[in-house]
């Protein structure tokens, strides 16, 4: 039971730390200051909400003595950590991190007021506080996506690229692991199925009226909640747990 | 599709710090429009708790005084003192004026 749920925090902690990292790459380099900030802001909400799933997997781990949130944060291997794939893809341009953290904050959205109703209380408090940071986010990046979709030909057909390459990645986010289905069952964790139709509306209604269309491509094979990643995991994992490594228990 | 527009434009921000305060001007920023400013200005200027409310306004719509007109704009309320409720003998008993 306390291992499900430890498996299950991470899935919830690894998809927003490796998108928080993602998005603090960009901390002094946004298309402009105002955005940088506001980047940089959302990446530090997110790592907010990951101190708080991993302090409690901390707590919930009596198999591992002296975890900790910093030791489940930086010192797992690359196929302990269950992050979807979708947010571990580099920048590449402010249209791709626009997409991504739309795509990411839809979903994010439902699954948070999901668990809301968690029966762990814990999480259901968690919940609770993330989802008024995740709402502002779906709002900003909703506002970007309408901005660049239904701007200049430029923005128009770049904001086109990102939805092209990113769409076939969300539907990791559905495919239910063995994890998430006994944490629905048990009530501790979201019913992924029932979130899809929300999704697909919040998805219809932002890329409608940014003017883009919704990709007909197939689903991409996925299973970094499974623990088997892109190619772009061992760049994020060789900075973001460098200090820790080079430096084992480094406090600041 | 719109016109390229090389530069946003300055929008002024001006934030509430808590109810029964008024609003006070915070700074500036740019932005594409009036929606994305009052986002820039909620990552901007309120970020460390500053504010309960904002109010954007893009700068070309402040009417500002001169500065080379001061002199006829200020100086002659200088030497105005009798202008100032400073004349009143108040009772002891009135506080808070």
């Amino acid at each position: 039971m306390s291992s499900n749920l430890f498996e299950y925090l991470l899935i919830l902690g690894d998809n927003s730390m490796i998108l928080a990292h993602r998005l603090s790459e960009l901390c002094g380099h946004g298309p402009s200051l105002e955005t940088d900030i506001a980047l940089t802001n959302t990446s530090l909400d997110l790592y907010g909400q990951v101190r708080n799933y991993f302090q409690y997997a901390a707590e919930i781990a009596p198999e591992q003595p002296g975890a900790s949130e910093d030791s489940i944060a930086f010192l797992r291997r690359e196929r302990q950590y269950r992050n979807c794939i979708l947010l571990e893809q580099p920048n590449v341009d402010f249209a791709h991190v626009i997409v991504r953290q739309f795509l990411f904050d839809a979903f994010q959205n439902l699954q948070l007021e999901a668990l809301l109703q968690s029966s762990d209380s814990q999480i259901a408090a968690i919940a609770e506080k993330s989802l008024k940071e995740s709402r502002y986010h779906l709002r900003f990046s909703s506002e970007w996506l309408k901005r660049l979709g239904d701007g200049t030909e430029t923005s128009h057909q770049k904001t086109q690229t990102a939805l092209d390459y990113l769409y076939p990645f969300v539907h990791e986010f559905f495919d239910e692991t063995e994890i998430e289905e006994i944490a629905a069952k048990e009530g501790y964790g979201a019913k992924l199925a029932d979130l899809k139709p929300g999704f697909e509306s919040i998805l219809k209604e932002g890329i409608e009226s940014a003017t883009l269309k919704i990709p007909d491509s197939k689903p991409r094979f996925a299973q970094g909640k499974l623990g088997i990643h892109t190619e772009q995991m061992g760049y994020i994992l060789a900075e973001l747990q460098f200090m820790q490594r080079a430096y084992p228990n480094l406090q600041w | 599709m719109k016109e390229i527009n090389e530069e946003w434009p300055i929008f002024e921000v001006f934030i509430r710090s808590k109810n029964g305060l008024e609003h006070r001007h915070a700074g500036s920023l740019h932005a594409a429009d009036s929606t994305m400013a009052m986002e820039n200005a909620r990552d901007v200027y309120t970020r460390r708790q500053e504010g309960v409310s904002i109010w954007v306004v893009e700068s070309k719509h402040i009417t500002a005084s001169n500065p080379t007109e001061a002199g006829e704009m200020f100086e002659p309320a200088k030497d105005k003192v009798y202008r100032h409720p400073t004349f009143y003998e108040l009772p002891i008993e009135l506080k808070h004026i």
